[in-house]
């Protein structure tokens, strides 16, 4: 296992970039720490595969460098750089036994006989596969493939890293909350370094230790799921974790409050210090079940006019509208919903401030 | 007025994909098909759009059975799961193709076409290939083609399912507004319980080949009159434990006594499964005579929103949905609470004996 580590890294599929937006990686300093669960998530074109390529020793990045414990390792193909790979769909040898699908990577390796029988059987055993390790590989589903997939990239310990591919795209819905069950398993008993791909929130969210959120190639933030949830550090954070994302408003500080158009919202006094301070254009996020709704005039309450309200079973969303902005707001199911018109609430702990997307407090 | 299927059956190489399915669907009428995978509701929209015939029963458009009519004739509209566009026309030939033949001169399809592309904001995209759109586009692009013939019959084959979670919220929603502004009969299949839910009009619970319930989709999300239908309209799929009623004294999953107040009140002796959906469980008690629930964490999720607590009890299991991120770690100990108003009373024949109030 190793500690990686990006010293300015930046790549552009172009030869001359001359632009930011010609760069697929912005300049990128971070570092994996041995033995940790890391995911990487963000929308399709974000760079997230692009960075585990320059990982992996797949591309060699424009500029900067990368460490495997000090070690500089920029310019070794993937081959030479002792990691394991699991890909979206499987990757194994249809013709061969799941046992010595299991065992090749470790064969391969000159792993003794004895080793390489305990491991094959340890990681069966994680997985679910081991009445399965006499049949052969060709006979069995997609998800059992891919588990032999999962496995052949877990069976050696000797790695620097394993790296993860979008692996559960091929899995059946029902029975993907099993296998990210035995990723987090898995990573508990084995302790390797993961690093796991993925735009789906819930793989994410579920499986690491920390996720790096990415966006037009950029890490945006880097955080705990409590973190993302609690303190989104860039707008995208808000907007791309949870369901519906967070609502933006433009604002300006004046004092303690936030003035959005000629509505007055108060703030924390240290977020509106904060943003005293602040430059760039100011916007106020709050999180749809942060938001307060109700019935009857409240004291600080906004009054919106409710356009549209959402019943999904265990929870409703109710959109409103007030001073030419849209606002929405997650309601528990029990919860009686105004019908026409609604005020406001925002609890000043839970509304938080950005300047040019960036969190300021 | 509008269509119907009369005792269809659907038999492939030896094995039933459909069983004695007998529905109807009204002009103007929004209509879900919830199932799981394989529960045969692909098959039941192809039958429907005429591209299979039914190897039993018969298909009728407004009284008129038209069975073996050939999808060409039919006024029929069909959006797939996968984006399936003409990949050498651009977004606006693409959008254009369904109206070549319709005798609309060239500046009502022009209209038409652009109309039906601002509703979709494919606006901008006109002129591109679907190779230069995202998925979401691609999806778009193969929306509007089904939206601009303003076929009597539109069908929808999880259209969502391929594109990520944002796009499906953003598509969902403006999906169920266009639909709302329809005359035709809209039927979308889909294996999630919120898309239904959201979608609203009426619902269609199939599982196994076979309908489980019909009705608005409010009802029998708060009425699923069998436990499968309650399963498949829960996300997580709801959860039961056994439980047995002696001497008017009710105890759930072998050591839970539960209260047979308000509507569990009356309830004869005997065995049965009481359900509850992932919501109603919380992490901390709630107060007013809720039930305490120890257990082993086998998985939290976090979906960004909520978090899902996996808990398991002897033999049993069920899951916590809690709103917010919650840190829970793996194998720690757990106490979950559980109010007894939100529980469903199923006999052992998986029948709905008694369903928590509305608005409880």
């Amino acid at each position: 296992m190793a500690r990686i580590e990006f010293v300015e890294i930046a790549h552009s599929y172009y030869r001359n970039p001359q632009a930011p937006s010609d760069y697929a990686l912005k300049e990128i300093n971070t570092v994996w720490e041995d033995g940790g669960a890391y995911a990487l998530l963000g929308p399709s074109g974000c760079g997230k595969t692009t960075l585990l390529n320059v990982i992996s020793g797949l591309l060699k990045p424009s500029r900067g460098k990368v460490l495997y414990d000090g070690r500089d390792v920029t310019a070794l193909p993937p081959e030479k750089r002792n990691i394991a790979q699991v890909f979206q769909f499987p990757v194994l040898y249809d013709t061969m036994s799941v046992y010595d699908n299991l065992a090749f990577p470790l064969k391969n390796r000159g792993f003794n006989k004895e080793d390489t029988v305990r491991r094959v059987q340890e990681v069966a055993e994680i997985l679910d596969l081991t009445k399965d390790l006499r049949k052969k590989a060709a006979g069995l589903s997609a998800d059992a493939k891919q588990k032999i997939s999962l496995g052949r990239g877990l069976v050696r310990s000797d790695v620097a890293a394993v790296l993860f591919d979008e692996p559960l795209t091929v899995i059946d819905p029902h029975l993907k909350w099993h296998l990210r069950r035995k990723l987090k398993e898995i990573h508990e008993q084995l302790k390797l370094t993961l690093i796991y791909v993925t735009h789906d929130q819930v793989e994410a969210l579920t499986f690491a230790e920390k996720v790096i959120v990415m966006y037009e190639g950029e890490i945006v933030q880097i955080g705990t799921p409590e973190e993302l949830f609690e303190n989104p550090q860039h707008k995208f954070v808000g907007y791309f974790i949870g369901s519906p994302g967070m609502n933006f408003l433009p604002c300006t500080i004046e004092g303690p409050t936030a003035w959005v158009g000629g509505v007055r919202i108060d703030l924390a006094p240290e977020t509106a210090a904060l943003g005293a301070k602040a430059t760039g254009a100011l916007e106020l996020g709050i999180r749809p079940m942060h938001l307060e709704v109700h019935g009857a005039a409240v004291a600080g309450g906004v009054p919106a006019t409710v356009t549209s309200l959402e019943d999904q079973g265990s929870f409703k969303i109710l959109t409103a509208a007030f001073d030419g902005h849209t606002i929405r707001a997650r309601l528990p199911e029990d919860r009686p919903v105004p019908d026409k018109k609604a005020w406001l609430t925002f609890p000043p702990s839970r509304t938080k401030l950005f300047a040019d997307e960036r969190l300021v407090g | 007025m509008g269509l119907a299927l009369k005792n269809v059956d659907k038999i492939v190489g030896g094995e039933t994909h459909l069983k004695g399915i007998d529905l109807e669907f009204e002009t103007g009428s929004r209509n879900v098909l919830l199932g799981r995978t394989l529960a045969g509701k692909t098959t039941l929209l192809r039958i429907m759009a005429g591209l299979d015939r039914p190897s039993r029963g018969q298909v009728l458009v407004d009284g008129e059975n038209v069975t073996g009519v050939s999808v060409r004739k039919r006024g029929v509209a069909m959006v797939y799961q996968q984006f399936i566009n003409y990949p050498s026309l651009s977004v606006y030939a693409n959008i254009a193709s369904p109206l070549r033949r319709s005798g609309l001169n060239k500046r009502e399809i022009d209209l038409r076409v652009r109309e039906t592309a601002e509703f979709l904001h494919l606006d901008d995209l006109l002129n591109r290939l679907p190779a230069e759109l995202s998925g979401g586009q691609q999806q778009r692009t193969a929306i509007a083609r089904a939206l601009v013939k303003d076929a009597q019959l539109l069908l929808l084959d999880e259209p969502l399912v391929n594109l990520d979670y944002k796009l499906r919220e953003e598509l969902r929603e403006e999906l169920r507004d266009i639909f709302r502004k329809r005359s035709a009969i809209v039927v979308y299949t889909t294996t999630e319980p919120s898309e239904a839910l959201m979608l609203g009009g009426n619902i269609v619970v199939l599982d196994q080949g076979r309908v489980l319930q019909t009705g608005t989709t409010a009802t029998v999300y708060q009425h699923p009159e069998t436990l499968r239908a309650a399963e498949v309209f829960s996300d997580p799929p709801i959860n039961a434990l056994p439980s047995k009623i002696t001497s008017g004294r009710a105890v759930m999953g072998g050591d839970i006594p539960i209260p047979l107040t308000g509507h569990l009140n009356g309830l004869e002796d005997g065995s049965y499964q009481f359900a509850f959906r992932s919501n109603h469980l919380w992490l901390s008690s709630q107060g007013n005579g809720d039930i305490a629930i120890h257990g082993k964490v086998d998985l939290a999720e976090i979906n960004g929103s909520e978090t899902f607590v996996y808990v398991k009890r002897g033999e049993s299991a069920f899951v916590v949905q809690q709103e917010g991120v919650h840190p829970v770690s793996m194998g720690s100990t757990i106490t979950v609470f559980i109010h007894p108003k939100h529980l469903f009373v199923y006999d052992n024949e998986g029948r709905l004996v008694a369903a928590p109030p509305v608005n409880a």
